[in-house]
C-alpha cells in the first residue's frame, strides 16, 4: 500500500497563529483540529492539506490554559473548536461563532476530560 | 432594512433523515444568517476506544454511519495496518475497492432518491432506491450484510469472493449502467428539475475550498479534491477519474453524484480484471504503537480517522472527522442569500449525514 507522507511539527503554543498564518498564506486548506489526551495534557493536532500534501501542527497544552482561535484565518474552524471546547472542556478564545458549549449536546459535560468522566447508572443528561 | 425573524429548521423535518438544527435569521423570505446545531444523537464511539481492544473496535467504526460502514471500517483498519506495517495481501486491498465502490453506488444512489424527494419527485425517488436495491443484494451476497457489512478486519478481509462470481457482478454492472443512465438522464435533463436547482445555493471555488468542503460539495465548485488519489488500498493501480463541476450550484453537486455512478462501476470493472490471486489476510500479532492520519474518500467526501496507539491493546485515541461535519461551514455559506423555499433543497444537497457528524 502506498504510504502518504505525513508530518506533524510540535510548535509552542505561543507560536500557534503565526505557524497557522503561514498555511494561510501558502494556501492550504483546514482539513481538521483533533485532540488527544496524553497524560495530564493535552495534544491538538492542526491539520491542512494542499494538493494532496498533508502537513500537522501540534500544540501540548493542559486544561487551564486558554488557547486563541484560528477562526480569523480559517473561517470554519469554528466547529473543530466548539468540538474542542464541548467534549474536552479546552476553552477556546475569540471564536467567531462561540456556542457556549452548546455546539454538541452531551449528556454528560465534557465527557473526554481530565480527571475521567465516570457516569452513574441512572444519571439523566 | 426588513424585520428580522428566526426560523427554527429541524431537528425534525420532512428531508432530515436525522435531526440537525439550523436557526434561520430571515428579512422577508430572504435567509440572511445560519446558526447550526448538532448533539441531538451524539454517541461517543471515539470514547469506547478505551474500552474496547484495537481488533474489535472495527466494528464501531463499521456502525458509526449505516450508509458507507464499509468505508470506515476499511479506513479505520488501513490506519491501524499504516502504524503497525502490515502489508495487507493485494487481493485483500482490491476487495476492499471493490466493496468501497459498492457502497459509494449504494450511497449515492440513496442520496439521488432523497434529493428527488426533497423537491416532490416521488416516482423518481423511488426509481433511485429500485436500483440500489440491486446493489444492496450484491452487498449482501458478497459480504453478508446489507447495511453493516463486518466483512473488513486489521490485516485484511474475511471473505473472499470467487472469480466465478465477479464475472457475474461485472456482467451486472452492464446492466446497472443502462439503468443508471436512464435515471440520471432525468435527473440531468429535466427541464423542471433544472429550473429547480440551477443557480439555487451557490457556493464559489475560493469559498468552497477555504471553508474545507470535501466530496461532491467542493467537486460540485470545480475543487479537484479526492482523497482516492491518494492511492490507499489498490487505488494506486486503478486509473481514478476525478468527477468535478463548475457552477457550485445544486445542480452541479446533483450532477457531480450522477457522474460519480459511472466513476465507481468502472472502477469495479478495472478492480475485477486486475485482482490477483492469493490470500485475503495476514495473521496480526502486537499491538499499535504510534500515530497515523488515515485518509479516504467516503461517499460524501474526505473521511480523517487519526489514531494513536501506545503499544497495548488499548488504543490511546480514535478521532473520526467526518465529511459531513467539514461540510457545514460551506453549508452556512449557500444558506446565506437563499430563499426560505429553497433551504430543504441546499441542505440535501450537501448529503447530511448526522449519524456520521454525531459518532
Amino acid at each position: 500500500m502506498t504510504l502518504e507522507n505525513q508530518t506533524i511539527t510540535c510548535i509552542d503554543f505561543g507560536k500557534l497563529i503565526g505557524s497557522v498564518e503561514r498555511f494561510r498564506n501558502e494556501g492550504y486548506r483546514l482539513v481538521q483540529i483533533g485532540c488527544t489526551k496524553v497524560g495530564d495534557q493535552y495534544e491538538i493536532n492542526y491539520s491542512f492539506d494542499k494538493d494532496y500534501h498533508f502537513e500537522n501542527l501540534r500544540i501540548t497544552v493542559t486544561a487551564d490554559i486558554e488557547i486563541p482561535s484560528i477562526s480569523g484565518m480559517y473561517w470554519n474552524s469554528f466547529i473543530y473548536e466548539n468540538e474542542m471546547h464541548d467534549l474536552f472542556g479546552i476553552p477556546v478564545r475569540g471564536m467567531n461563532i462561540d456556542f457556549k458549549g452548546t455546539f454538541i449536546r452531551t449528556a454528560v459535560k465534557f465527557p473526554f476530560s481530565m480527571p475521567p468522566v465516570t457516569v452513574v447508572k441512572g444519571d439523566k443528561p | 432594512m426588513s424585520k428580522q425573524i428566526i426560523v427554527p429548521f429541524g431537528p425534525q423535518h420532512p428531508v432530515l433523515p436525522e435531526p440537525i438544527h439550523l436557526d434561520l435569521v430571515l428579512e422577508d423570505e430572504k435567509v440572511v444568517d445560519v446558526v447550526p446545531s448538532i448533539g441531538y444523537i451524539h454517541r461517543g464511539f471515539e470514547k469506547l476506544v478505551e474500552k474496547r481492544e484495537y481488533t474489535e473496535y472495527v466494528y464501531i467504526a463499521e456502525r458509526t454511519c449505516g450508509i458507507c460502514s464499509f468505508v470506515h471500517g476499511a479506513t479505520y483498519c488501513q490506519g491501524i495496518e499504516q502504524i503497525m506495517k502490515i502489508d495487507v495481501p493485494e487481493r485483500a486491498q482490491y476487495l476492499r475497492v471493490i466493496w468501497s465502490e459498492y457502497s459509494r453506488l449504494h450511497s449515492h444512489l440513496l442520496w439521488l432518491g432523497l434529493f428527488a424527494d426533497s423537491f416532490g419527485f416521488e416516482n423518481l425517488f423511488m426509481s433511485a432506491w429500485k436500483i440500489r436495491e440491486g446493489i444492496l443484494d450484491v452487498m449482501e451476497e458478497t459480504t453478508g450484510g446489507r447495511v453493516i457489512q463486518g466483512s473488513c478486519k486489521v490485516g485484511g478481509v474475511r471473505r473472499d469472493i470467487s472469480n466465478e462470481k465477479l464475472d457475474e457482478m461485472v456482467k451486472d454492472l452492464d446492466r446497472i449502467d443502462r439503468d443508471m443512465k436512464e435515471l440520471t438522464t432525468v435527473f440531468l435533463k429535466d427541464s423542471s428539475i433544472q429550473h429547480r436547482l440551477r443557480n439555487v445555493g451557490v457556493i464559489s471555488r475560493e469559498d468552497a475550498y477555504h471553508l474545507g468542503a470535501v466530496g461532491p460539495t467542493a467537486r460540485g465548485s470545480g475543487v479537484a479534491i479526492d482523497a482516492r488519489k491518494l492511492g490507499y488500498g489498490a487505488y494506486d493501480r486503478l486509473n481514478v477519474h476525478v468527477v468535478t463541476e463548475s457552477c457550485g450550484d445544486c445542480y452541479s453537486r446533483c450532477a457531480v453524484r450522477a457522474n460519480e455512478l459511472f466513476t465507481s462501476t468502472d472502477l469495479i470493472r478495472q478492480a475485477a480484471k486486475k485482482i490477483p490471486e492469493g490470500p485475503i489476510d495476514v495473521k496480526v500479532t502486537g499491538s499499535p504503537d504510534g500515530e497515523y492520519f488515515m485518509r479516504a474518500e467516503q461517499p460524501r467526501g474526505e473521511l480523517v480517522h487519526y489514531l494513536k496507539g501506545n503499544g497495548t491493546k488499548f488504543l490511546v485515541r480514535s478521532r473520526i472527522r467526518t465529511p459531513t461535519l467539514t461540510n457545514i461551514p460551506a453549508l452556512l455559506k449557500m444558506l446565506q442569500g437563499c430563499e426560505l423555499a429553497d433551504v430543504p433543497v441546499i441542505v440535501m444537497s450537501i448529503d447530511p449525514c448526522i449519524s456520521c457528524t454525531e459518532r
